[in-house]
Parts: structure tokens; C-alpha cells; sequence
């Protein structure tokens, strides 16, 4: 059973196709690695083990059908989209047990694609944080090093994804969610343009950043994935009408031969550590063997994007979770006086303490007084950050650049201190506000043994691009294995 | 980092009665503090020349899609209810407000 693991998603939904292996065994052996290492890992939120199993035999006795590209493939989701028959929770206790009474139109679009979906991933409480560490449940741990964060928000996911558990998972990312936690585990992730998969069924953070996007082991994999969630949707108003292509096909083609790939000066200046430097270093010689031309771009209002991206994100969170009031769903306190009780002490024993200063500094950008200095002004900002990035793409097919500037540190080195954690989304908060999308991918492992992402930036809709890019990439690195569990 | 914007605890309790949410002393103490760092970093939009610059509050590239306004009527009643904390086979309920 343990090759099944080793499989890529892209063979083994050849294989389930031609019936060489079944539903139920590809199922079974990702479950039973979920057994084995969940003790350790606490990727998972809720394992459906007995619905996944039972739909999987349902599939098998049918037989496999040749219009569903991820037919009997396993999957799993993050916490933050809602699904059927399953808790949604985003990792909070103010959602404690709450079932949607339908599915996020990303999860609608795995099932009639044939994936089976085996459960939803730990993650930082609605998606605010970088290491799992906020989630009201558990803290997921490094697959590659059970001391250290696996990154977050999607954490979960990414965990999962790199640990075997699963063959692709969804996450999001509204300021690096996706990409952060790819490059601490090692394994490929896309943030894809704003507007590319539609939000519907996925628990608002920041609406004007949010994207939901695959995690998988290969650039192929991803590929696969995206090709099934994306695409027009009319219950998102921001999701595109724009065609969707085979992001996968070509892939085994695709080279670095004469592509201009951009390195922006800012990404790689002080608080880049070494580690991470020489991993990008290696991945730069690499594309320079290939027959690309790197040029080196500037972006200068980089120094005030996290400072823009938090007063945004925050400012949308505090709106968007102002629906958590005790009354329609989720936890209520016990016998509140008046009505106003019931909403302030609900929220107070709901919520963690990030999702707490979010909501109260985001209600303070907004607030009277104070709009037009920070709300108004990080909106400005916005522009001059979207403008610059859009220009220093316009002479290159894609942006070279670390994801995060440092690998994933041990489990509760930073957890008093949120500003710090802040500083660390420095490199993928830009691709949000500019609403571009950005694929990340393993570069090498650092001096510890843990893995180190890179991502490429594309156009708006350049995904089909930088899944060239990347297959090229990953062809040509010599990759970092698998974590040893 | 020294702080340059002082959240004071009158703050804290202005923000967090605007956004329905109790504080109790440990974390008034806890995120006075913190506030205070935050709100400090964000100083540095100052050194950003915005005069001209009209805000962007979406990156969505294409013009919004609408679609015909008329109910559509999708959910049952009682799956709406069904994970409301108090309820009957109808209603939503809370504490008495009049």
C-alpha cells in the first residue's frame, strides 16, 4: 500500500482510471497514514474515515467514469471552507460543531470532479496567523521537524499534503496563508489571481484579498487541482468569467529556455537570512543554466506593504465577523441578561486573542477619526503597491523571490509577540494586495534540514505560465526528498 | 519597538464596545500594549507621497457581474435553524428585548 503514497496525484488518477488501483485502496492508504501520524502531526480537525471509505466502495462498484479528472483521488480541505456533512469550524471555538448546510463551490467542484474528500485541516483561527498556532483546537506540527511550526494559516494543509495524508488539499491565502506553509513543508502551493476561484462557501477573513487555491506535491498536481476549482461562479461577484485552460497540459514540455524572470531588488535585502538567500542564490543559478535571463526589478513601496496589507485585512475582518453574534449559529454564552450580553460575551468566550486584536484595531481604522488616516490611506498605498508590481511584470514573464525570509522556527518562539510574526509576511502580502498570482515551490533544504520556498509571480491569469515555469524548475532542482516520519 | 501611537485602556474599551466584544483586565493590559506597537509600525504609510493617488479598495479585474435581483428562495427554513443555539421550528430566539 505505502507505494500508493509515493505516487504523484497526476499518476494515480491514471491509475484509478484503468482500475489498477481502486478508490477504496488509494482512500485506505492515505486514512491509515493519517493514523499512523496524526498522533504526531495534528494536521487533521475531523477525519471522515468511515464516509470517505464508504463513498469510495460506491465509487469502485460503479466503476470508474473517464469525465472526472479526480476520480476516487484523496483529498482534503482546510477548515475555512464550509462542507457538507462535515464541521466547519476555521479553527475557532465560536464555530464549535457547526455544519454548513452546504459546500464552499470549491469543495462542490473536488466532489463532481470524483475526489473523495477524507476531511478539513487545522488552521489558524480564521486564517489569522502564519503557524497554526492561534487555532482554538490544536497546533499542527513540521512534518520535516515535530519542534517546528509547519507555517500557516494553512498549515493543516500543508502538513497533510507533504506528510502523505492526502494527495492535494485547499487552502487559502490572504496574505500568504498558502504560500508560507508550502515552502515550511515543503510541497507546492498557488495563490491564484484574485478573482480566479470563486469565494463562495469560503469563511470570510479579508474579502478583498482572499483566494483559495490547491497544495499539492508537484507543480503537475497543483496544475490538476486548479484546473477543476476554477472558473465562473455567480455566487462570487468578484470571481472572473475569464476562460479557464488546462493549466496542466504541456507541463512535461515546458522550459526555462529564454524566459526573463524579474528579481526585485527590495526581496533581498536586510532580514533575509542566509539560509533562505542561498537557497534563492541556488534556485537563480539554476535558471540561469536553464537559458533564462534573471534582471533584477525594483519595487520600492515594499518597505510599507505590510504595514497597508494588515491595516486592510484587519479593517475587512472586523466587518466580516461582525456576523458571529450568538444568534443564527455558533457558541452563545450561557444566560445573558439582555441582548447586548449575548453578543459581547459570545464573541468574548468565541474568539482567540489575534482574532480579538484584529477585530478591535480593524475597528479602529475604520472608526471615526481615523478612516481617512489609516484605512483611506493604506487604500492609496494599495494602488502605488498594485501599479509598481504590475509594471516590473510588464518586461518579464514572471518574479523570482523568497516566500518567507526566514524557514519555520520552533513552535512557540514567536507567539507573544504578533507584530514580529507581522514582519514575516513581508514578501507575500504584495502578490493579495495586488490581487496577482504567485506559485510557491520547494527550493532545497537549509543548513537544519528544513525546507526553503520559493515563489514565482505572474500576471494577473498567468497561471498556465508559471506552471511552466515551475514544472521547468522542478525538472531542473534537484529536489529536497520527502520529511521522514 | 517603541511605541510612538499609546493605546490607552480607555481606547481599548472604546474599539472593543464598537465591536461588540467584552474585555475583561487581563486583556485590556494584554493588548494596550500591543495595540500600541501595531498601530505604531503602521506610522511608516506616512513616508508614502499619496496626494494624487485615488485608493484602490478591490484588485478584482473585471467589472462586477450582476444578476437579475429576484429572491431565489434555496434554503429550507429548517436547515437554517438547524445550528441556531436557540430556536423553534420558526424563529431565532434571544433574551427578551422588550
Amino acid at each position: 500500500m505505502s507505494d500508493i503514497l509515493d505516487m504523484t496525484l497526476a499518476s494515480l488518477a491514471e491509475a484509478l482510471k484503468e482500475k489498477k488501483i481502486s478508490a477504496a485502496e488509494a482512500a485506505g492508504a492515505c486514512l491509515d497514514r493519517m493514523e499512523a501520524t496524526e498522533p504526531r502531526l495534528c494536521a487533521m480537525l475531523h477525519v471522515d474515515r468511515e464516509g470517505a471509505l464508504a463513498q469510495a466502495k460506491a465509487m469502485d462498484d460503479k466503476g470508474p467514469e473517464a469525465d472526472k479528472p479526480l476520480w476516487g483521488v484523496p483529498v482534503t480541505v482546510k477548515d475555512a471552507l464550509v462542507t457538507r456533512g462535515m464541521p466547519s469550524t476555521a479553527a475557532s471555538r465560536i464555530l464549535e460543531g457547526f455544519q454548513s448546510m452546504y459546500d464552499a463551490y470549491a469543495v462542490q467542484r473536488l466532489r463532481e470532479a470524483g475526489a473523495v474528500i477524507l476531511g478539513k485541516n487545522n488552521m489558524d483561527e480564521f486564517a489569522m496567523g502564519s503557524t497554526t498556532e492561534n487555532s482554538a483546537y490544536q497546533t499542527t506540527h513540521n512534518p520535516w521537524n515535530l519542534d517546528r511550526v509547519p507555517g500557516g494559516s494553512s498549515g493543516g494543509s500543508a502538513c497533510s499534503v507533504a506528510a502523505g495524508q492526502c494527495f492535494a488539499s485547499l487552502g487559502s491565502d490572504t496574505g500568504g496563508s498558502i504560500r508560507q506553509p508550502a515552502s515550511f513543508c515543503g510541497c507546492v502551493g498557488i495563490k491564484p489571481t484574485y478573482g480566479r476561484v470563486s469565494r463562495y462557501g469560503l469563511i470570510a477573513y479579508g474579502s478583498s484579498l482572499d483566494q483559495i487555491g490547491p497544495m499539492a506535491r508537484s507543480v503537475e498536481d497543483c496544475a490538476c487541482v486548479l484546473s477543476v476549482i476554477a472558473g465562473h461562479d455567480g455566487r462570487d461577484s468578484t470571481c472572473s468569467p475569464e476562460p479557464v485552460p488546462c493549466y496542466e497540459a504541456g507541463l512535461a514540455q515546458a522550459s526555462l529556455k529564454g524566459r526573463r524572470i524579474g528579481m526585485p531588488r527590495e526581496y533581498f535585502g536586510e532580514g533575509l537570512s542566509d539560509g533562505v538567500r542561498k537557497a534563492i542564490d541556488g534556485v537563480a543559478a539554476c535558471a540561469r543554466q536553464e537559458g533564462a535571463e534573471l534582471v533584477e526589478v525594483s519595487l520600492p513601496h515594499s518597505e510599507a506593504a505590510i504595514a497597508t496589507y494588515y491595516i486592510v485585512a484587519m479593517a475587512e475582518a472586523s466587518s466580516n465577523l461582525a456576523r458571529f453574534d450568538g444568534v443564527r449559529y455558533g457558541h452563545r454564552t450561557a444566560d445573558p441578561k439582555d441582548l447586548q450580553d449575548l453578543y459581547t460575551l459570545s464573541r468574548k468566550e468565541g474568539f482567540g486573542d489575534e482574532v480579538k486584536r484584529r477585530i478591535l484595531l480593524g475597528t479602529y481604522v475604520l472608526s471615526s477619526g481615523y478612516y481617512d488616516a489609516y484605512y483611506r490611506k493604506a487604500a492609496q498605498v494599495r494602488r502605488l503597491i498594485r501599479d509598481e508590481l504590475r509594471e516590473a511584470l510588464a518586461g518579464v514573464d514572471c518574479l523570482l523571490a523568497p516566500v518567507s525570509p526566514v524557514a519555520a522556527w520552533p513552535i512557540g518562539q514567536h507567539s507573544q509577540d504578533p507584530l514580529q510574526l507581522f514582519l514575516m509576511d513581508a514578501y507575500t502580502c504584495p502578490v493579495n494586495l495586488a490581487g496577482l498570482p504567485s506559485l510557491a515551490m520547494p527550493a532545497a533544504l537549509d543548513g537544519d534540514g528544513m525546507p526553503v520556498g520559493f515563489q514565482l509571480i505572474g500576471r494577473e491569469f498567468g497561471e498556465a505560465g508559471l506552471f511552466e515555469m515551475g514544472a521547468a524548475f522542478e525538472r531542473a532542482l534537484p529536489g529536497i526528498g520527502s520529511p521522514r516520519l | 519597538m517603541a511605541s510612538t501611537k499609546t493605546v490607552t485602556r480607555e481606547d481599548v474599551l472604546h474599539m472593543a464596545q464598537l465591536s461588540r466584544l467584552t474585555v475583561d483586565d487581563d486583556e485590556i493590559a494584554r493588548f494596550t500594549g500591543q495595540l500600541s506597537d501595531i498601530l505604531s509600525y503602521m506610522d511608516i504609510l506616512g513616508k508614502v507621497d499619496t496626494s494624487a493617488v485615488e485608493p484602490l479598495y478591490s484588485p478584482v479585474f473585471h467589472a462586477p457581474t450582476m444578476r437579475e435581483d429576484v429572491a431565489e428562495n434555496k434554503r429550507e427554513r429548517a436547515d437554517m435553524l438547524r445550528n441556531a443555539p436557540d430556536g423553534n421550528d420558526e424563529y431565532f430566539i434571544v433574551p427578551r428585548i422588550v
